[in-house]
């Protein structure tokens, strides 16, 4: 095992931030929005920081390496990369949209904003982790505030909801602990407990011999060991079969949980298969790709069908969440082929760099629809069916169109965030799996009907007189909301902003993966 | 420094006991508390001198010549880690025991004499005193339940001493045995360790003693005393019970049954129903009591069962590291010692204490109509970090003790692991539901029930309450976040007892 330790820095304090304004929000809890608010903005800043100070090769950067428990082979290794850092920024911005949207919360807001920042520590900490047992953590940190915000502060039926999100998620966890915990116990050697350490696992992974120790360990379990890892992952995205607690969890949080939820907390998921389902499995996710293929394709078509099937705006967008993430999987089961070849390296650092981009404009653009929804709600008492409204475009122009512009970057509309994800998921797909690409199309098909369904059925058509006072967007709105929609126009015109930070680690990646 | 534990919590007893009078309260709670205070002062300052240092003899003197006994204090890492979790347990205890207003410088006596042995055995060196210091611990329990206990508290008293007097007479037999065998005319556990006990004697020994101490460790099937008993006793008995007395059996399992009779667990010349050794046969108790204990707890209808039978289970983690007899096992069994007496203590505080003290039940049936989470946030939140500190969640002391138990467990013979992996999935489910029951139900109050609630709200929460909350709180995290704190003392003594046994 190396001996490497540093000391303490910048991601550290990145993770100890908003415990301490949680602990903060607590003691003070009349002042808990004001804490909050400072804290995610003082999150968002350091995770600029590290943001602009990433290695140029894409490897991994800022590491701070520490002794923790050596007998169990358990290290504070802590460091980021592209993907890693961009998460960071992105769980930053949407806790930041999330505290800001939550100003309705009066009840005990000390507790509700403090296990906001717990969980936005338990992102940061989960996207920043390089040791199982540290990464483990806050995986299971971010559970625990997530599930009370949602039991506490949900809607009527957010007692199930909230149990079957535990439920799901913690029977994903355990699986993907006991598939560590047999890849600790084979990689033990004379010199060393094993190792839990996502590094020296992926370069173990990619010479073969993790493969090796493990079968002269337990036999040949490598493939259960991988559907343990990816059943952990699976849940949280989520992949069809394993989404049903999805639904229901997204409706009855609150809004700004729900954003949260589906902004961040989802990334989860497949950054998880990203730096340790892939790295680690790869030959094993080869070998099984069809069938997940399958599943990623039914995820993608069935998410925008039964979205297309709701009534309740909420579900609309929750589907639709399931729906956008499904592109993500598809990207990332589809490149799980042996490379051979620069047409097909090519296509896979396009569906890698897609599904990056992805996650990244899916959590914001996903986080900014349930925002409107909340300002919708807030509107009108607490409606938010899809025939509730019309022509709501009259008495609030302005809401109308920057809702217009969210909705028009979640439907992929070029120009706008959301297109370039997309367009390289599927540029980079395609060469690899034709069919999946083909009739993962569909979903696109229908995800475009549900989005114009939406903006047709709210904004336009006659206004009732129910509605004719509308109140527009006043200013403190406008003001929150114009940094988001501009970084949507921003990234839609100059996506080389994000991705000349994320290309250099997809080589990287692409580089250090077998499969 | 550590010898001090023992001294001061015996004059303590002494002085409430006798010269303190039971009328007011206030003044015998508040030395115990002074105590208990300076026990654990002592301990800490002990824990920390001992950092670095292996063995330490700190005192040793003939006592009877006649048959070798000596009065010998000896503290190695281990017993510098549990003499640590006495003090924590025996300050929350008393914080705990606020509201005792009947009788209190007997129930406060009695408490620090139970302390007092406590700590006692956990410094003995040699075997007979420690068999001296583990009877003295076991008569105050059945007085403290009988007395100041609830439901059933005649029958539970009786049960726990009755078992308890077994599992001593078991462990004499065991110990007079030993020392008329080994010829040496000595009673200290190197002494004994020493003799080399011929290995047919062990054979029968060993079993004989793990036994004994076992039923105090709640080994199944010897448990049942175990819930009925921290049912009945007042709030820091059922603290001081899972918290500390029940490490006690695990202690004598380690020390003397495993330290004097290592042979006892070679393999046997034959093998029925898959098991070949003591060993094997120990573990498979281990492993049923894991399950078991999870799945009757997830049954239960009274809020304090669920926690009585947690401990049955989570025990089962500690007996099963120590027949693991590898490093990274006992290292966990030992930890899981320590995390158990914290967490269970937080979580009997929380459910006889504070949460009884103002509801009266303890029915989940009753308490779900409570709305608990509102009305007690304190109580609910402080349930909520023992309860995921009690499934064993990363960040508390439970995962680190149970993954090594896991790990060494599996070293041994997988199947263990595979057993005891089960038992933590019903771990979480049946502490989630107590959760969910007790403190967030989803039953939506009438308006007539909140006007009621507003008229009688519950009792504020106190200061001892809070205080002994942090200190036990505090005590998992600390250990959760760097278990090196006690890994450190507990590897090396570990290391040396499993060297001597080869």
């Amino acid at each position: 095992m190396n001996e490497i330790t540093t000391g303490f820095g910048i991601l550290t304090l990145l993770t100890a931030l908003p415990l301490a304004g949680a602990l903060l929000a607590l003691l003070i809890p009349r002042h808990a929005r004001g804490v909050a608010l400072i804290t995610a903005l003082a999150s968002l800043v350091v995770a600029l920081i590290v943001w602009l100070h990433l290695p140029a090769d894409g490897s991994i950067g800022l590491v701070e390496r520490l002794n923790w428990v050596p007998s169990l082979g358990i290290e504070y290794h802590l460091g980021v990369d592209g993907l890693g850092a961009l998460m960071v920024l992105l769980s930053a911005i949407v806790t930041l949209m999330s505290i800001d949207a939550a100003h309705r919360v009066h009840h005990q807001p000390g507790l509700y904003y403090a296990l906001v920042l717990v969980l936005e520590a338990g992102l940061f900490g989960s996207f920043t982790a390089l040791n199982f047992f540290h990464w483990f953590l806050f995986w299971e940190l971010s559970l625990i505030p997530a599930f009370f915000l949602i039991k506490l502060w949900g809607g009527p039926k957010r007692g199930p909801a909230a149990t079957q999100f535990f439920v799901y998620t913690m029977a994903g966890s355990v699986a993907l602990l006991l598939s560590f915990l047999a890849i600790f116990l084979s990689t033990a050697t004379p010199t060393s407990p094993g190792t839990m350490d996502f590094a020296e696992l992926t370069s173990m992974a990619a010479n073969g011999s993790l493969a090796q120790m493990v079968t002269a360990h337990l036999g040949a379990v490598m493939p259960w060991l991988a559907m343990g890892v990816l059943a952990g992952f699976a849940v949280k995205v989520p992949l069809f079969p394993f989404h049903t607690w999805l639904p229901a969890a997204y409706a009855e949080a609150p809004s700004p949980v729900t954003m949260l939820l589906t902004g961040a907390m989802s990334k989860m998921g497949v950054y998880g298969l990203l730096r340790i389902a892939i790295p680690l499995f790869g030959p094993q996710i080869a070998a099984i790709r069809t069938p997940l293929l399958i599943l990623a394709v039914a995820t993608i078509v069935m998410g925008a069908w039964a979205a297309a099937a709701q009534k309740d705006l909420k579900r609309v967008f929750a589907y639709s969440s399931i729906n956008h993430l499904g592109y993500c999987l598809l990207g990332i089961f589809a490149l799980a082929v042996p490379a051979s070849g620069a047409a097909t390296q090519a296509s896979q650092a396009a569906a890698l760099n897609g599904v990056i981009l992805q996650m990244f404009n899916h959590g914001f653009t996903a986080a900014a629809l349930f925002w409107f929804l909340a300002m919708i709600q807030f509107r009108t008492g607490g409606l938010r069916g899809i025939d509730d409204f019309g022509g709501l475009r009259k008495p609030a122009p302005v809401f109308a169109g920057l809702m217009g512009i969210a909705l028009f970057s979640s439907l992929g509309l070029p120009g706008l965030n959301g297109f370039v994800g997309e367009f390289l998921i599927f540029r980079g797909v395609f060469p690899l799996s034709w069919i999946s690409a083909t009739v993962s199309v569909l979903g696109l098909l229908v995800t475009a009907v549900v989005i114009l369904t939406v903006i047709q059925r709210v904004f336009s058509g006659p206004v009732s007189d129910h509605w004719a006072k509308f109140p527009d967007l006043h200013h403190s709105e406008r003001l929150a909301l114009a940094p988001v929609i501009g970084l949507m126009i921003l990234l839609g015109l100059v996506p080389q902003l994000i991705v000349d930070g994320v290309n250099p680690t997809v080589q990287y990646l692409l580089a250090h993966w077998r499969f | 420094m550590l010898s001090l534990t023992i001294y001061i919590s015996f004059i303590g007893a002494i002085v409430i006991g006798t010269l303190i009078p039971a009328n007011p309260p206030r003044i015998a709670r508040v030395l115990a508390l002074m105590v208990a205070v300076a026990g654990l002062a002592f301990a800490v300052a002990g824990f920390i001198a001992g950092a670095g240092q292996g063995s330490v003899v700190i005192v040793d003197k003939l006592w009877v010549p006649a048959m070798g006994i000596h009065y010998m204090l000896v503290a190695d890492g281990i017993s510098r880690v549990l003499v640590l979790l006495t003090g924590i347990a025996s300050v929350a205890g008393i914080l705990f025991s606020w509201n005792i207003e009947n009788r209190a410088n007997q129930f406060f006596a009695f408490y620090l004499v139970l302390i007092g042995g406590v700590y006692g055995v956990f410094l003995s060196g040699d075997l007979f005193l420690l068999f001296v210091f583990y009877e003295i611990a076991i008569v105050p329990k059945y007085f403290l339940i009988s007395i100041w206990g609830s439901t059933r508290r005649e029958y539970a008293a009786m049960k726990l001493a009755l078992f308890s007097f077994v599992g001593s007479a078991m462990v004499l037999i065991g110990l007079l045995a030993a020392y008329a065998t080994s010829g040496s005319q000595t009673t200290t556990l190197v002494g004994l360790a020493q003799a080399g006990l011929p290995v047919s004697f062990q054979m029968w020994c060993f079993p004989l003693v793990f036994v004994g101490f076992g039923i105090l460790a709640g080994m199944w099937p010897f448990h049942t005393w175990a819930p009925t008993g921290h049912v009945a006793a007042p709030t820091a008995a059922s603290m001081l019970l899972a918290g500390v007395v029940m490490k006690l059996g695990a202690y004598g399992c380690l020390r003397v049954a495993i330290g004097l009779f290592p042979h006892g667990l070679d393999p046997w010349a034959f093998t029925h129903f898959g098991l070949a050794s003591w060993r094997d046969v120990f573990a498979l108790l281990a492993v049923i009591g894991i399950i078991y204990g999870a799945l009757v707890a997830l049954a239960q209808t009274d809020f304090k069962f669920v926690i009585g039978y947690s401990s049955v289970s989570h025990m089962g983690f500690v007996l099963l590291g120590l027949v693991t007899l590898n490093q990274i096992g006992v290292d966990g069994a030992v930890l899981q010692m320590f995390s158990h007496g914290v967490i269970a203590g937080l979580l009997f505080a929380i459910v006889g204490r504070i949460v009884y003290d103002r509801t009266h039940t303890r029915q989940f049936g009753e308490l779900e109509h409570m709305h608990l989470a509102r009305r007690m946030p304190f109580a609910a939140w402080a349930f909520v970090l023992a309860g995921v500190a009690s499934m064993g969640l990363p960040g508390f002391s439970g995962f680190i003790a149970e993954l090594q138990v896991l790990v060494g467990a599996w070293r041994a013979n997988p199947l263990w692991t595979i057993g005891a992996g089960i038992g933590i999935i019903v771990g979480v489910a049946y502490t989630w539901r107590a959760l969910q029951k007790a403190f967030f139900s989803d039953i939506i109050p009438g308006a007539h029930v909140l006007e009621e609630e507003k008229a009688h709200p519950f009792a504020p929460i106190t200061w001892p309450e809070m205080a002994g909350v942090a200190l036990l709180g505090i005590s998992t995290l600390a250990v959760g976040i760097y278990p090196r704190i006690l890994l450190d003392q507990i590897e090396p003594a570990v290391k040396a007892l499993l060297g001597g046994l080869q």
